[in-house]
């Protein structure tokens, strides 16, 4: 091909410039869309009458919420219970993490058992939870089995402590005593102590090369250091044991079967994965390093703790944070059974009482963002510090 | 009772004169794979301070030899004796065998996630239970043997390969070993990077080091290797010093496998 005949129109084939006239056309583009729709908006909410922005949320509510973790009665203002949906989503969130976490690396470990049995259940448990949906997980747990429950007064207890029934899980509620200060001094002494020792135990490895069985130890003190505390100065908690009056339980703690449900079911699909993302780290050592570290005399403890456990913590690592992530996403499923969330409550109840869509939903909208975006800037400074250094 | 007491703690030595003098005897080593069957019969002894080259075809078994004497991998039948340490199922003695033989692997196997410096003290420091200092101390000596010093505070991934199984060679002579064992130590590495890397290894056979190598680098065993050991397909072949071996090789299948690889 001859270039162009004239340089007229020669500027069209620079890639540079044809990159900013693309750039400004998307711009403008969007810029456009963006005002329509603000425009569509605001003449739709003035021709209905809706006044827009955040004034409604110092008006009264008006209705009960199913579970509060901040006291709160119908006359208190949206403000107050958006911060109760928070505090919901959040609570049912950590619970999930926790569970999940727990059961996703037993799960994940026992899928690499040499035992063909231990395996072969670990297996079934994954592919199954992992492929249900998990809307359909919370409806079995919810409908088929907390809602199959019997009645307050043929409950199945444990201990004349614990009570499981229809209206939900029943628990033995600790009320602090005089004694509970030098309790919670005894614990965080422990805790304090165990932080100590394990410098200690490092600076004498380092010097004399023998090692302290540190991580026992601090266990040790931290039952033993509140435990004396309790026998010195009387115990730092009385029970409140829940109890049958009537039709109902009083006293105690009470788990609502809608939080029971989601919790279990949350923690199970995501355990399903974690597993996996466990098993995936573990695969992801080359099996060299075991045999590397076999050839130095490593113990089999060792060799997990200094060798294996490192390398398959920066593989688990970030797609666990994004497993996390997902379970505190996925726990907005709470509004099918009415577990007052975030969503449920406030992009649901609040909306329609308000029609405060746009509002409602940007403020739903902003805490997932923000949670998200916390999360993953933990995820990029983890990364960057655990990194394997290459050239 | 004294006795008994002591067995428990220290691993069982044979006293015997025959096996003391040996650092390491196979006598009647067989392994299988399912049904295959990867060792036929291996018996060999290494002589303190001997310097030992397997070669032979890819699948003969070789490998798997040595692999057997740290117990990577666990042989069915038959014995093996170490520094006087039989290797049995009980874990202690295992332990106590991995402490006297170094092993150096094809691929390198340094831990990736700790510097070079911390690659050679972990072992040390966790099975020898010796102080930081000292172990860094030793660390530091066999770094500068192998004369990769100043890398010491890198990370493995930051080294070329011929400076990786320098490193990995220094980290197995940080605990004192008697014998090492080099598996294919330069069939991973660039060609011109197989000279440092044998070149530390002569050093170390020059010292009196008691060691068996698998290697294709037949240029190492002539000048190197006490005696040279050819297998096939699971069976020790032919074993004669180099200078035998290599002009004057009596089995067949040694002389199709050297005509294969020296021609080149």
């Amino acid at each position: 091909m001859k270039p162009s005949r004239s340089a007229f129109l020669s500027w069209i084939y620079d890639p540079k410039i044809r990159g900013i006239i693309a750039q400004v056309v998307t711009l403008v583009v969007l810029g456009l869309l963006v005002g329509w729709l603000a425009h569509n908006a605001v003449t739709n909410l003035a021709a209905r009458g809706i006044a827009s922005g955040f004034d409604f949320l110092n008006d009264p509510a008006g209705f009960g919420i199913l579970q509060t973790l901040i006291p709160y009665t119908e006359s208190d203002t949206y403000a107050r219970v958006f911060v109760i949906g928070l505090l919901n989503t959040l609570l049912v969130s950590a619970l999930g993490i926790v569970a999940a976490t727990i059961l996703g690396f037993i799960m994940g470990v026992a899928r690499l058992s040499k035992n063909a049995l231990v395996s072969a259940l670990a297996t079934v448990y994954i592919e199954t939870f992992r492929n249900i949906p998990p809307l359909l997980q919370i409806f079995f747990w919810y409908f088929a089995v907390l809602q199959a429950m019997p009645s307050p007064r043929q409950s199945l207890g444990w201990f004349d402590a614990v009570f499981l029934n229809i209206r939900g899980l029943y628990l033995p509620r600790p009320i602090p005593t005089e004694a509970v200060t030098a309790f919670v001094v005894a614990v965080v002494l422990a805790f304090a102590l165990w932080w100590v020792i394990a410098r200690w135990a490092k600076r004498r490895q380092d010097e004399t090369g023998q090692p302290f069985p540190v991580f026992w130890t601090g266990l040790g003190l931290v039952v033993l250091l509140p435990y004396l505390a309790s026998l010195v100065f009387g115990s730092p908690f009385t029970w409140e044991l829940p109890q049958l009056r009537g039709f109902n339980f009083v006293g105690g703690w009470v788990m609502i079967p809608e939080l029971v449900a989601l919790w279990v079911a949350l923690s199970i699909y995501t355990s399903a994965f974690i597993a996996e993302i466990v098993r995936a780290g573990i695969l992801a050592v080359p099996h060299g390093q075991t045999e590397a570290a076999m050839a130095l005399g490593l113990t089999p403890q060792q060799r997990l703790r200094l060798v294996i456990l490192p390398q398959a913590m920066r593989v688990i690592i970030p797609p666990l944070t994004s497993q996390y992530l997902n379970l505190t996403k996925n726990s907005s499923l709470a509004a099918a059974i009415g577990y007052p969330d975030l969503v449920g409550l406030f992009a649901g109840t609040v909306l329609n009482q308000t029609g405060q869509a746009i509002e409602t939903i940007a403020m739903a909208m902003a805490v997932y963002l923000t949670i998200s975006i916390m999360i993953s800037l933990f995820m990029n400074w983890y990364n960057k510090r655990m990194a394997l250094v290459e050239r | 009772m004294n006795e008994t007491a002591t067995a428990t703690t220290t691993p069982n030595r044979i006293a015997s004169h025959k096996t003391a003098e040996a650092m390491i005897v196979m006598e009647h080593v067989n392994k299988w794979y399912g049904d295959f069957h990867v060792l036929k019969d291996i018996n060999l002894t290494v002589a303190r301070g001997e310097r030992i080259v397997l070669c032979g075809p890819s699948g003969s078994g070789k490998s798997t030899t040595i692999r057997c004497i740290n117990r990577l991998e666990a042989h069915q039948s038959g014995r093996i004796v170490v520094d006087g340490i039989e290797l049995s199922d009980d874990v202690r003695q295992i332990e106590a065998i991995r402490k006297e033989v170094g092993m150096v692997f094809q691929h390198f196997n340094l831990f990736p996630h700790l510097t070079v410096l911390e690659n050679c003290t972990l072992a040390p420091i966790w099975v020898k239970k010796m102080p930081k200092k000292e172990a860094e101390v030793i660390a530091m000596h066999f770094l500068e043997r192998v004369r990769i010093p100043d890398q010491a505070n890198k990370y493995p991934g930051q080294l070329s390969g011929g400076q990786q199984q320098r490193v990995a060679i220094a980290r197995a002579l940080c605990m004192k070993p008697k014998v090492m064992l080099f598996d294919e130590p330069t069939s991973a590495l660039d060609p011109e990077m197989v000279k440092e890397v044998l070149d530390t290894m002569i050093e170390l056979a020059e010292e009196g080091m008691t060691m068996l190598c698998v290697t294709h680098e037949m240029g190492f065993a002539r000048t190197v290797a006490d005696r040279v050991i050819f297998m096939d397909k699971g069976e020790i072949v032919e074993e004669a010093p180099p200078e035998v071996f290599f002009t004057n090789p009596q089995n067949e299948r040694t002389k199709q496998f050297l005509g294969q690889i020296l021609n080149h």
